[in-house]
């Protein structure tokens, strides 16, 4: 295995189309890991820590732009007001020492449906920023993850960034494991408020091959709050609407039994979640608040 | 000479670090700041890397082995199969049942089939990669109860799947009972999850033989198994132990102690063998799962009249120390619970599932679980509260077990129960607005819940473990010590064979001699088949045994002082006694120091101490005197359930437990945090997944063992209620936290639940009620 380390973004992008097969490494907490299972065996690695550029975030117009070495510590204490699902995601990632290393873009890159940060990336509309030689594709975010492990860059594109809006609303995330900490999820899902478009967007992980947006779920939450002029009352929620919230949540998904739990227990899992944080994120709405990093 | 003088205040100035105080380990700055050498640090120039290949099938034949392609690969030394072994290939702890490296039959995954030496681990793994081997791959026999019962189930060995039948049987078979309660339970597999893989180093001696570094827990049966592997005497096969990541009872069996030396003796090269996360999963045995069919028969006023059961311990592959643990479910059985009519039937049985032997607990672990759960059940039927019931029933001092054996020392089960109870209960967990913290939540920070569906449970349990081994073993330990002046100062050297794994024994070695010989200095020499056996570090007996031993051969090393002594004093040696470095007569007045009795002369004296005998069980009625002690935990367990999510956080975790005699407090609060921790991770999450004989979740990605958000502070009250029979008055400390831990932990979450939970590790959907 040779190990590439340029020293520019343009050296990077080089090598990679250079060599298309090379793993991109920059974290290292889930590569190392593939690594050392075995499990993959790349015929170079493709390191991108000497680059600096990277490890920027800033507004880039309506959005952030969160460059691809942006760890989920400075996430947690950097963005969390005006990113707090993705803060809320990050807090949940490993351990302290994992999230000093790991990145979203490198949750992107793997494309596990189990990442914690894809969920809060669906429910913001973020955009992926890929580069090669060839030039800047912007892909959405809703395209980007293609089957398992797998997304929709090509061979010769890094990514460089990922681009999403600040909360314009409440937003929640919520994850299931079976340890109180450092753990990998069952199922997890996010939810982000847009009161002023009158849209909601909810998403899931670890519950269908992709991580995924429960379209159905959000149209009829959308519409109840539109159609019961709740968006302008602040109305306490129905709690039949809470409950049909929660069970379209669960049809979206389609869930496998593994290791890690049971189909069954995912979808009754995604239903409980839902509902409970569409009541927060509902809560913090009302007192007119945007709740950051739980 | 010194002038006898009166000297009251040396009189009062004890040696500091004796018997019952907690001086600092001798191993524990550098392990905290991570200069300590494990056994997978070790290190020689021109040293090879072994590796192994395993089988991916559970059960199987090979038609053949081709090493063709591994041997040609650049840097690789040795490709050895079952053809190159020495000796016999065979081993096992008391049955050696098992292959060294496969033949024609592979009975499990994980099984090693070819071992390789190479340059570079990561050529050694490669080359192993280039192994082919032609299976011709069969149906796993899985399924426990049908190896017990099913006479046409195909044998996985000659005389059948039944590795031991063990049944108790006591007073009246056909007892009946006003109150009658069922319930049939599951104990899924948990590992050791040790820190420290697998690991050591053989190097070729000079003579022919070999010298193996290696983190093991009984260096002297490694020993004998390897001489029978590698037909060599015991003077050309000597071990030294090296640094221990923890054991748990993991390190009873063989892993890669013969592979090492095979592959070294081969290369004339030193090898060194490393075992990834991955590949210690299959590397060492487990714990036995465990299905258990309870029947309780009591009073209305809740007296046990009778109990009845079933258990089936499911011992994999291969033996192990399976025998055993069958000994210790059936004999403890129905618990520290006086019972007048007991039936019970423990079969142990061989399947192609992972070998399963020692684990923390072992045996007493599973049928706890049974036990305590029936008594809940019991007092639920009654209308009870489940202290009392257990109140009703409990053993003490002077009463019979099942096995018609008389409790000769304390057992203060109703005491320790009573302690657990009295603890102040925990504040409820805020889930105000804004007033919540998610770390004290169900779910933890992954932010599932602000108080929503969360539901407090409180439960008790108490367990009952034997100390020491069991059934006629000839249980002893060695200890050579020696006493001599070095620099001016009396130093005492502490020598054995018995192998320290983290529990502490080296820092109890020191405190032992510290208090017998009245010296500071005391070293404690690496451990090594240089001296006699110290035994096993397992059955909670090395304090016991090899601290007995240390303190005898202390005792003998004191008197040769004193004889010494009154010889130049012309004093009778029995006026004479050895307090903090100065001999003192009868009148209290120091006459001597010890640096000025010994001289230039150095003492040495070796003594192999063996505890009290046991003797077999009748192996129709399980009747006889099988245990030298029985050591008792009691947990209350306080948690909170999301009923919701069915996810948990144990909130308070509380412990009293009775040590006979606090060696080493500091260290004996230390293993009922980390027993009890053992057991919080049994009772809610850690669990081999076996599908079809392949293990699901090898690495602790998926096998999940608790971190400081799962494992709440702990309240732990230790009593000393001496044992005259051992040294000390000590009792074995090490399992029983582990042993009445998880049952506590799972009626407080039936408390919470209202759930029916027969099956530990608990899972989340079996408290939803989803599927």
């Amino acid at each position: 295995m040779e190990f590439l380390r340029p020293a520019t973004w343009a050296e990077a992008l080089a090598a990679k189309a250079e060599h298309p097969g090379a793993l991109p490494i920059a974290g290292g907490t889930d590569v190392m890991v593939e690594l050392n299972f075995d499990a993959t065996r790349p015929d170079y690695l493709l390191d991108l820590t000497r680059i600096d550029d990277l490890d920027d975030w800033s507004p880039d117009g309506e959005r952030l732009r969160i460059g691809a070495g942006v760890t989920y510590s400075r996430l947690i204490t950097e963005l969390a007001d005006r990113l707090p699902g993705l803060a809320m995601a990050s807090r949940t990632v490993g351990s302290p020492q994992i999230r000093n290393r790991g990145t979203v873009a490198g949750n992107l890159g793997s494309a596990s449906p189990a990442g914690d940060a894809h969920p809060p990336l669906l429910t913001s509309d973020a955009v992926v920023e890929a580069h090669s030689l060839r030039g800047v594709r912007h892909i959405p975010i809703t395209e980007f993850y293609t089957g398992v492990k797998r997304n929709a860059l090509a061979p010769d594109e890094l990514i460089a960034a990922v681009l999403t809006p600040p909360a314009d609303g409440p937003q929640q995330f919520a994850k299931i494991g079976t340890r109180n900490a450092m753990v990998i999820s069952v199922t997890a899902f996010a939810l982000a408020l847009h009161p002023n478009t009158g849209t909601v967007a909810a998403a899931f992980g670890s519950a269908a091959p992709t991580p995924r947006r429960a379209t159905d779920a959000e149209a009829f939450l959308a519409a109840e709050l539109t159609d019961t002029g709740r968006w302008d009352s602040r109305a306490e929620l129905d709690p039949a609407a809470v409950t049909r919230f929660g069970a379209l949540v669960a049809e979206a998904a389609s869930p496998i039994d593994d290791v890690r739990g049971t189909a069954d227990y995912r979808k009754h899992a995604l239903s409980v979640m839902a509902r409970r944080t569409l009541a927060w994120a509902w809560n913090d709405y009302r007192r007119n608040q945007v709740r950051t990093c739980a | 000479m010194t002038t006898p003088t009166r000297t009251e205040q040396d009189l009062g100035t004890d040696i500091a670090g004796g018997v019952g105080e907690s001086p600092l380990r001798p191993d524990g700055t550098l392990k905290v700041k991570g200069e300590f050498a494990y056994s997978s640090d070790l290190w020689l120039t021109g040293m090879l890397w072994g590796a192994t290949l395993r089988s991916p099938h559970p059960s199987a034949r090979i038609r053949s082995i081709d090493i063709t392609e591994a041997v040609r690969t650049d840097g690789v030394y040795a490709v050895l199969t079952h053809d190159d072994i020495p000796g016999d290939n065979r081993f096992g702890l008391e049955h050696a049942d098992q292959p060294v490296l496969a033949g024609d039959v592979i009975r499990y995954q994980g099984e090693p089939v070819a071992i390789v030496a190479a340059d570079h681990p990561e050529t050694a793994r490669r080359a192993v990669a280039k192994i082919v081997v032609d299976y011709e791959v069969h149906e796993p026999l899985v399924d426990a109860e049908r190896a017990a019962f099913d006479v046409n189930a195909p044998a996985l060995h000659e005389g059948g799947n039944v590795l031991r039948y063990l049944p108790i049987r006591k007073g009246d078979p056909d007892a009946t009972a006003e109150v009658v309660v069922h319930g049939e339970y599951e104990v899924g597999m948990q590992d050791q999850a040790f820190l420290g893989p697998e690991s050591g180093l053989a190097v070729p001696a000079d003579d022919g033989g070999v010298d193996l570094y290696v983190a093991t827990q009984w260096l002297h049966v490694d020993q004998k198994q390897l001489c029978r592997v590698l037909g060599m005497p015991a003077g050309k096969v000597r071990l030294s132990l090296a640094g221990v990541g923890g054991a748990f009872g993991a390190r009873e069996d063989l892993s890669m102690q013969a592979h090492a030396c095979l592959l070294a003796l081969h290369t004339g090269r030193p090898v060194k063998m490393v075992y990834s996360r991955e590949e210690s999963f299959f590397g060492h045995v487990h714990r036995h799962p465990a299905t258990m069919r309870y029947e309780h028969g009591a009073t209305r006023d809740g007296r046990l009249v009778y109990v009845k059961a079933q258990i089936i311990l499911d011992g994999g592959a291969y033996a192990s120390s399976t025998p055993a643990v069958v000994a210790n479910a059936a004999t403890l059985g129905v618990g520290p619970y006086k019972v007048k009519n007991v039936v019970v039937d423990c079969y142990g049985v061989y399947t192609n599932n992972p070998p399963c032997g020692a684990m923390r607990g072992f045996g007493a672990v599973q049928a706890a679980f049974g036990y305590e759960s029936q008594m809940d059940k019991l007092a639920a039927e009654l209308g009870m509260d489940p202290v009392e019931v257990r109140n009703r029933n409990a053993l003490h001092e002077g009463a019979t077990m099942p096995t018609g054996q008389v409790v000769d020392s304390a057992a203060p089960v109703a005491e320790l129960l009573r302690r657990v109870k009295a603890m102040p209960l925990p504040p409820e967990t805020s889930t105000s607005d804004d007033g919540y913290d998610l770390r004290l939540l169900p779910g933890g920070v992954s932010n599932t819940t602000h108080g929503e569906g969360v539901r407090r449970g409180v439960g008790y349990a108490i367990g009952i473990k034997n100390v020491c081994f069991s059934e006629g073993f000839d249980d002893y330990s060695t200890a050579r010590v020696t006493l001599k002046v070095t620099g001016g100062d009396a130093v005492a050297t502490v020598h054995t064979a018995a192998a320290e794994v983290g529990q502490g024994l080296v820092t109890v070695q020191q405190q032992i001699a510290r208090t017998e010989l009245g010296v500071e200095q005391v070293v404690i020499q690496p451990a090594d088949t240089g001296v006699g056996s110290g035994g096993s570090t397992s059955a909670s007996r090395q304090t016991y045994v090899t601290g007995g031993a240390v303190k005898a051969a202390c005792e003998q090393v004191r008197a040769r002082v004193l004889r010494q002594a009154a010889k130049t004093l012309d004093l009778p040696a029995s006026q004479l006694r050895l307090h903090a470095g100065k001999l003192v007569s009868a009148d209290e007045a120091v006459v001597a120091a010890v640096v000025d009795v010994l001289g230039d002369e150095t003492i040495t004296e070796t003594v192999t101490w063996r505890h009290r005998p046991t003797y077999e069980l009748d192996e129709k009625t399980g009747q006889g005197n099988a245990h030298v002690q029985y050591a008792f935990a009691a947990h209350r367990a306080v948690v909170d359930v999301d009923v919701e999510l069915g996810l948990v956080r144990v909130v308070q975790l509380d412990c009293a437990q009775d040590v006979g005699k606090a060696m080493n407090p500091d260290a004996v609060v230390g293993q009922i945090h980390g027993g009890s921790a053992q057991g919080l991770g049994l009772a809610v999450m850690e669990e081999i997944q076996v599908s079809g004989g392949v293990v699901r979740n090898p690495s602790f990605t998926d096998y999940l063992i608790p971190t400081i958000l799962d494992m709440p502070p702990m309240r732990v009250d230790v009593l000393e209620l001496a044992d005259p029979h051992a040294p000390y008055g000590l009792r074995g400390v090490g399992e029983p936290p582990t042993i009445s831990s998880t049952p506590a932990i799972v009626a407080a979450i039936r408390h919470a639940t209202g759930a029916d939970l027969t099956r530990v590790p608990v899972q989340p959907h079996h408290i939803t009620g989803t599927h």
